[in-house]
């Protein structure tokens, strides 16, 4: 099941770069929430904080409280732990290209070791079920490479690979940004699915796709968040003046 | 024209090699027979006898020389590319693995044997096997690095979004996606190795008798074409060309078969 998400004044930096200014906002629960934004606002940066990947950068640096449930990630635990429990899918698909399309699904469990093959093949079937990949690819699972598959199927694999490690929590940044129309509505559809058991946060320059996805929706702008509450809210009657002036497209 | 001028090109590129191939069939194929292969060498002056021994040598000198250059040179380029990355020490790791690459093997054949041989142990195979292991490592090391620095960043940062830790990810996601170019690698730097003359003289020394024991002196292929190529007898001219085509030979083939080996388990479609 997901878990909450609360962010407590959260500022980040690449090199001298203020790249987020204190960030404060509450994601709940099994819903899909969205953040929008013009390129380079700090959405994607945002994401990352989430599960810890902005400080595989050497000279990213971030400060603040940010609680994934009960979990303070930046106090309480490793950022290996808080990866496992927050999955991520990226903008552009990024399968292990040397790896079979099991081998991909089951890479997270089994390079931390995990080794029973009856339960691993148990949980790479629901999976790609999860990820409505599995009739695509059931006959060539332990056959085809990963990168063998189209781009959208690919995508799939990918968010296929993150819920396999069972996360409470699933970060998209961008993921149907690189897709195709019909791909994109594959994605938008799973990500309607899998609210329902999982925490999602999703980046995206495409206002409808916010729109039709997610319950929230925060308005990033230059390294602030402008305006977070119910998507509705966001789209019709925003509070703030710059809100309003970018989803009419005024600039952005 | 740019057709023209691309098969031109490819024409000037495969000459070199089809004709060393071609002249080395036409020289060294007729000495070719069971006894090149079973035989150790006759006696100056005496017709007859093989390589048994230079051939078993040259295995024995490779395998040790693999054995030290290719994990060393290995972790080498892994450190390089993914450990030290604009560390000082990486970049002395770096000139040094240049330079060392291009140090003349004579040079390598010396220092070993000023090293090794005289302090350490008399002319045998182990120092043998450590000059050409040394002189592996830079190739290895160089090509390791190149193609690990050739790994897109997206598949290094999928996997550590998995939660898998840093030197788990270097070792099974980024070393693997490059393994192809890596052991590509490793088998320029076996296959020059695999001719040298120079860096043997001073510690393999070469050996007429059969012997593969690592402390003693062992014969190899091109010691033996050196040694034969400047006698002043016929039949060892033609048997000097016979083991200059069967060199070529061993090296095609183990190149070859390190490429079947590794290519069997590519999946369809894997980039």
């Amino acid at each position: 099941m997901g878990v909450g998400i609360e962010v407590v004044s959260l500022n980040a930096w690449y090199a001298a770069n203020h790249t987020l200014q204190d960030i404060n906002l509450n994601i709940p629960a099994n819903h899909a929430t969205a953040l929008i934004g013009p390129s380079g606002c700090g959405k994607s940066t945002f994401v990352r904080c989430l599960n810890r990947m902005h400080e595989t950068n050497p000279i990213a640096r971030v400060t603040g409280t940010v609680r994934i449930g009960n979990l303070d990630i930046y106090k309480d635990a490793k950022p290996v732990e808080i990866r496992r429990r927050v999955g991520m899918v990226f903008q552009r698909p990024n399968p292990f290209p040397t790896m079979s399309i099991y081998d991909n699904v089951a890479a997270g469990l089994k390079l931390n070791g995990y080794r029973n093959h009856r339960v691993l093949d148990e949980i790479v079937e629901r999976s790609l079920k999860n990820s409505a990949l599995w009739e695509e690819v059931k006959d060539d699972l332990k056959k085809k490479s990963g990168a063998s598959l189209s781009g959208g199927q690919q995508q799939r694999l990918c968010i296929a690979r993150a819920l396999a490690v069972d996360p409470e929590v699933l970060l998209m940044d961008e993921p149907a940004s690189a897709l195709d129309p019909v791909s994109t509505s594959k994605i938008e559809d799973l990500i309607f699915e899998l609210k329902s058991q999982y925490t999602i946060v999703i980046v995206t320059h495409n206002m409808q796709q916010a729109a039709r996805v997610a319950e929230k929706t925060g308005f990033f702008l230059n390294g602030r968040m402008v305006e977070f509450d119910s998507t509705h809210k966001i789209f019709t009657n925003p509070s703030d003046k710059r809100t309003e002036d970018y989803i009419t497209g005024r600039f952005g | 024209m740019a057709t023209g001028l691309a098969v031109l090109s490819t024409g000037l590129v495969v000459a070199p090699l089809v004709a060393i191939f071609v002249y080395l069939i036409y020289k060294g194929a007729s000495s070719l027979n069971f006894a090149f292969f079973t035989q150790i060498p006759k006696p100056e002056g005496e017709v007859g006898g093989g390589m048994a021994n230079a051939i078993a040598g040259s295995g024995v000198l490779l395998g040790l020389a693999s054995a030290i250059g290719v994990p060393i040179g290995i972790a080498g380029g892994i450190f390089l590319a993914e450990f030290g990355r604009g560390t000082k020490l990486a970049n002395a790791v770096r000139f040094t693995a240049d330079v060392l690459n291009g140090v003349p093997s004579i040079v390598m054949g010396v220092a070993v044997y000023g090293l090794i041989v005289t302090p350490a142990m008399p002319f045998s195979a182990l120092s043998g096997g450590v000059a050409l292991g040394i002189m592996m490592i830079p190739t290895v090391t160089r090509t390791t690095e190149e193609m690990l620095l050739m790994v897109p960043h997206a598949v290094r940062e999928a996997a550590l979004a998995l939660g898998v830790p840093n030197w788990r990810s270097v070792l099974s996601i980024t070393v693997k996606t490059a393994s192809p170019g890596i052991i590509t690698g490793c088998m320029l730097a076996f296959a020059r190795v695999a001719g040298e003359t120079a860096p043997l003289i001073f510690t393999a020394f070469g050996n007429s008798n059969w012997s593969v024991a690592l402390n003693r002196p062992i014969s190899a292929l091109p010691l033996e074409i050196y040694r034969y190529a400047i006698s002043p007898y016929d039949d060892q001219h033609r048997q000097a060309w016979a083991a200059a085509l069967v060199l070529v030979i061993l090296i095609v083939t183990a190149v070859s078969l390190v490429r079947f080996v590794t290519g069997r388990g590519v999946l369809k479609g894997a980039s």
